[in-house]
This record gives structure tokens, C-alpha cells and sequence, in this order.
């Protein structure tokens, strides 16, 4: 009867946490989006946050895009030609990577180098009574840490998936063309024959999403770390497991949205 | 005379854990005030309390006769905003050069040019010792002495009304102690700034105290002139000044 008890007593206490921390979550975003439309403004560290998760991602996010749009067309080569479905490549390339591959993969890596640059920054001001240091200094934390990186969030990963959408086709061409003996003007009109506007800005909505989640997960898990070097270790972790498992689930709550109709 | 400061009946409690247990102080316009005690009596708490980076349970913290638990917001702020806070361990900002971290509060407060900005910087970092060549460096490149002069003239630089000292000669050497307390003691001067300042080390706390306070158990259990510490009579102050094993407190500790 005990073991029951202590059970539910534990789920329950579990869930409850659960319920806590989504609340406090919630709370947390809606503050740092006030603060964005709120003066005083921090254009500089505005900047500073576009760099960070902008430009310094662009490397892995281009290496990544480039491999991934060259594996797709080797791997749909492979399968297609079973069915004698090759001209189906070039098509299947392109919306892949426009509409899922390109803001999945960049929102992952993103996660994976800012988000945790993020979480390891602001948990580090944290422990360090830094984030304390700035309210006696007449300044918001909010709209000093959190606000600048959440809006950098969301603009600097479309930019990237941007990026990442024409690196991907190129991968594509680039074995297609080269490898597998496709005609390259052919390839082209193939690629650009069915591709819509809304296959490419579907991308980009849910790359601005993924942006702002990731930017949300590094400032809300490294602002309320604590214990030290353990817990800023721990809040970089938590910042790359949870953001990553949201773009997953995200992807699919918005392809649903987006798609079916 | 009103308070500068005039905290009544605070209470804090993390959990099962009652920190502070009823907590009255009041601290005169120009003095400064020693708050002293074992670690984890609370004196964090207390001027955290104060700062507003911790919420009390209970009880009232008036600034200048105003209770900020009570007034609107913009109000507690502005009444805060007075406040400049030397931190323990420094919490100089260091992502940002030795010059702007001095000139946070002034960029942040008063929006003046970064140019005019720098320059203050310069100014208040030779106020503390320091010349014109560390403004560019980064915090880390410093010694730990030379962080705490920055840190110092950061909480200095906007001129506050009041000034918290949280342990500050903490790791430092005996001779670098003695120079940042003759330092933090000229700038309440200058600035004719009301203090409160926590510490363990009693010869920081007779060099810049007016008057002393004891927490204990979650209360202040004595008051008294800072230069009379280590001859007060009191059975807790006396075993805590003089570092006695056996006392009250050791008592308090083995229960």
C-alpha cells in the first residue's frame, strides 16, 4: 500500500513540476517578446546575437545542407530507378530540402552550436551574479539578454535556411550532373517546374519558428540555471535536448497547419 | 531623522529552511552599517532583499521612509535605482572591456555618448587606483585585486545614495583587503553615500563600519558601534569576533 501511495505521490509531484515548468516557460516568452516591442532598445547586442547565430552557424549549416542535398539524390537514384522514376529526382530534391530538410537540419545544427553557446553564456552570468550585477545597474535582464537574442533568433534562421535551401539543390545537381549522368539544363527545368512559393516560404515560416525556439530554449534554461559549473553544464544540455525534440514536433504541427488543408 | 534605510520584520524562507525570521534594522542618511554573521545566516538574503533580487515573505524595507514592497513598481525602482552594489565575487560583465563595465550604469541610466561614456570610465577608474590603460583590457586579464577596484568603481560611478559591500575584501590578500576597504571608505566619503556592507573579516568590518549588526538565527541579535566589536560583550558576537570553537553557536550548530 506504501509502494502505491509513494507511487502516485511521485507522478504526481512529476506532473505537477511539469505543469510548473510550462507555465514558467510560458512566462518567460511572453516577457522576452514584450521586451522586444519595449524601450529602451540594444541594437548592438542585437547585432552581436545576428553574428552569433547567423553568420558563425553558416559553415556547418552549409556543409550540412550541401552533403544533405547531394545524399538525396544519390539515395532517390538508387530507389527511384526500381520504378523507372529517375526524372522525379530533381523534383523530390528540391521540396525535400525546401520544405523539410533545409529548416530541420539548419534548425538542429543551430541548436546544436548557438543554442548551447546560449545557455553556456547566459548560465555562466547566472552563477556568477552577473544577470544580478545588471538589475543594479538600472537594467532589464530581460530586455538585455533575452529580448536581443530572441528576435535575432527569428530573423537569422530563415536567413540561413535561405542559404541552406540553395546549397542543398546545388548538392543535388552537383551528383546528379556529375555522378549519375543527368542532363544539367534538364535537371534545372525539373527542379524549378514544380516548386511553388509556398514550398519555399512554408520553409522559411517554420525555420523563423524554429529560430525563436532555439533562442528561447538557450536564454530560459541558461537564465534560471544554478550550482555552478555543474548547472551550466546541465542548462547547456537541457537548451540543445529540448529545443531539438521541439523542432521535431514543431515541424510536424506546422507541416500540418501549412499542408493539409 | 527618517532612515535611509529602515527594514522591519523580514522574513524569509527557501522551502522548509526560514533564512530570516523577523529582521529590523534602520541605517542613518551618511553612515555606514556592518552586517556580520556565520555563513548562511541570511546577510546575502538581506541586502538581496533590499536590491529586490529576492522576494521577502513579510515584513517592510523602506528607502527614504518609502516601503518598496508597497509602492507601484516604477516607484521601487527608481527608489532602487539609488543603490549601487559592490558583488563578492566582482560580477564585472566579461564580454565587455574594463571601461564599459565601469560605464554600464551611466550608458544604462543616462544615455549619454559612448565617447563622454569612456571617458568617466577613465576618470573613476584613477578615482580607485587604476590608470587609463586597463579601460580596454578584459575583465579576465586582471588580477583579482585589480577586478575588485573595477567592480568598485562600477558601483561608484553612477554617484549612488547607498552602497552595498557584499564581503568585499573576500580573497584577497591582508595588505590588498586593508587598500580596497581605505578605498571603499573614501568613495562613501566623497560621495557622502549611506552604506551597508556584509563581511566575515572583522578588521574590514572595523575599518568601514560605523555601526555593526549581528545576524543570527534569522535576527539581528546585537547592535553596536563597529569599533566596539571585538570588546562587545554579548556571548554570540563575542565567540563569532574572536572565532571561539566552543559558544553559542557551536552550540546551535550540534543540536
Amino acid at each position: 500500500m506504501k509502494f502505491l501511495l509513494d507511487l502516485v505521490a511521485g507522478i504526481g509531484a512529476a506532473v505537477l513540476g511539469f505543469v510548473a515548468l510550462i507555465g514558467e516557460l510560458a512566462m518567460f516568452a511572453l516577457s522576452g517578446l514584450s521586451h522586444i516591442f519595449r524601450p529602451p532598445y540594444y541594437p548592438r547586442l542585437f547585432a552581436r546575437s545576428l553574428m552569433e547565430i547567423g553568420f558563425y552557424s553558416l559553415p556547418v549549416v552549409a556543409l550540412t545542407a550541401l552533403f544533405t542535398g547531394m545524399v538525396l539524390a544519390l539515395q532517390s537514384y538508387t530507389g527511384f530507378s526500381r520504378f523507372n522514376a529517375e526524372s522525379a529526382i530533381a523534383s523530390v530534391v528540391v521540396l525535400s530540402v525546401t520544405r523539410e530538410l533545409g529548416p530541420v537540419l539548419a534548425g538542429l545544427m543551430v541548436s546544436g552550436r548557438a543554442g548551447a553557446a546560449m545557455a553556456a553564456e547566459l548560465g555562466t552570468m547566472r552563477v556568477t551574479d552577473q544577470i544580478d550585477a545588471l538589475s543594479t545597474l538600472s537594467t532589464e535582464p530581460m530586455k538585455y539578454l533575452v529580448a536581443p537574442r530572441l528576435l535575432a533568433g527569428v530573423i537569422a534562421l530563415p536567413l540561413l535556411v535561405v542559404i541552406a535551401d540553395i546549397l542543398g539543390v546545388m548538392g543535388g545537381y552537383i551528383v546528379a550532373t556529375w555522378k549519375l549522368g543527368f542532363n544539367p539544363s534538364t535537371y534545372l527545368v525539373n527542379s524549378f517546374t514544380n516548386l511553388k512559393v509556398e514550398d519555399v516560404s512554408s520553409g522559411l515560416i517554420k525555420a523563423a519558428v524554429f529560430g525563436f525556439v532555439i533562442a528561447l530554449m538557450g536564454c530560459f534554461h541558461g537564465y534560471r540555471s544554478k550550482g555552478g559549473a555543474e548547472g551550466v553544464g546541465a542548462a547547456t544540455t537541457s537548451a540543445v535536448v529540448t529545443a531539438s525534440i521541439l523542432i521535431l514536433a514543431l515541424d510536424y504541427a506546422l507541416t500540418q497547419v501549412l499542408f493539409i488543408k | 531623522m527618517t532612515p535611509k534605510i529602515r527594514v522591519r520584520g523580514l522574513r524569509k524562507a527557501f522551502g522548509a529552511k526560514t533564512v530570516l525570521d523577523g529582521v529590523d534594522l534602520d541605517v542613518m542618511p551618511g553612515t555606514g552599517l556592518v552586517v556580520i554573521g556565520g555563513s548562511g545566516t541570511g546577510k546575502s538574503v538581506l541586502i538581496k532583499s533590499i536590491l529586490g533580487l529576492v522576494t521577502p515573505d513579510a515584513g517592510v524595507i523602506e528607502i527614504d521612509g518609502e516601503d518598496v514592497l508597497k509602492v507601484p513598481r516604477p516607484r521601487a525602482r527608481a527608489l532602487r535605482s539609488q543603490i549601487g552594489m559592490l558583488f563578492q565575487n566582482g560580477a564585472l560583465f566579461d564580454s565587455l572591456p574594463v571601461w564599459e563595465n565601469v560605464a554600464f550604469g551611466l550608458l544604462a541610466e543616462r544615455r549619454i555618448k559612448r565617447a563622454a561614456a569612456r571617458a568617466k570610465a577613465i576618470e573613476v577608474l584613477a578615482q580607485v587606483g587604476l590608470a587609463g590603460n586597463v579601460a580596454d583590457l578584459r575583465p579576465s586579464e586582471l588580477s583579482g585585486g585589480m577586478q575588485k577596484r573595477v567592480a568598485l568603481a562600477r558601483a561608484i560611478a553612477p554617484e549612488p545614495a547607498i552602497m552595498f559591500f557584499d564581503e568585499p575584501t573576500t580573497g584577497l590578500d591582508p595588505i590588498m583587503g586593508a587598500v580596497i576597504d581605505e578605498l571603499i571608505v573614501d568613495c562613501v566619503k566623497r560621495l557622502g553615500s549611506t552604506s551597508i556592507a556584509i563581511t566575515h573579516d572583522m578588521a574590514s568590518a572595523q575599518r568601514i563600519g560605523d555601526t555593526a549588526a549581528m545576524l543570527y538565527q534569522g535576527r539581528v541579535c546585537w547592535t553596536g558601534p563597529a569599533s566596539g566589536l571585538l570588546a562587545a560583550s554579548d556571548p554570540v558576537v563575542r565567540q563569532f569576533t574572536h572565532g571561539l570553537a566552543q559558544g553559542p553557536i557551536q552550540m546551535a550548530l550540534r543540536r
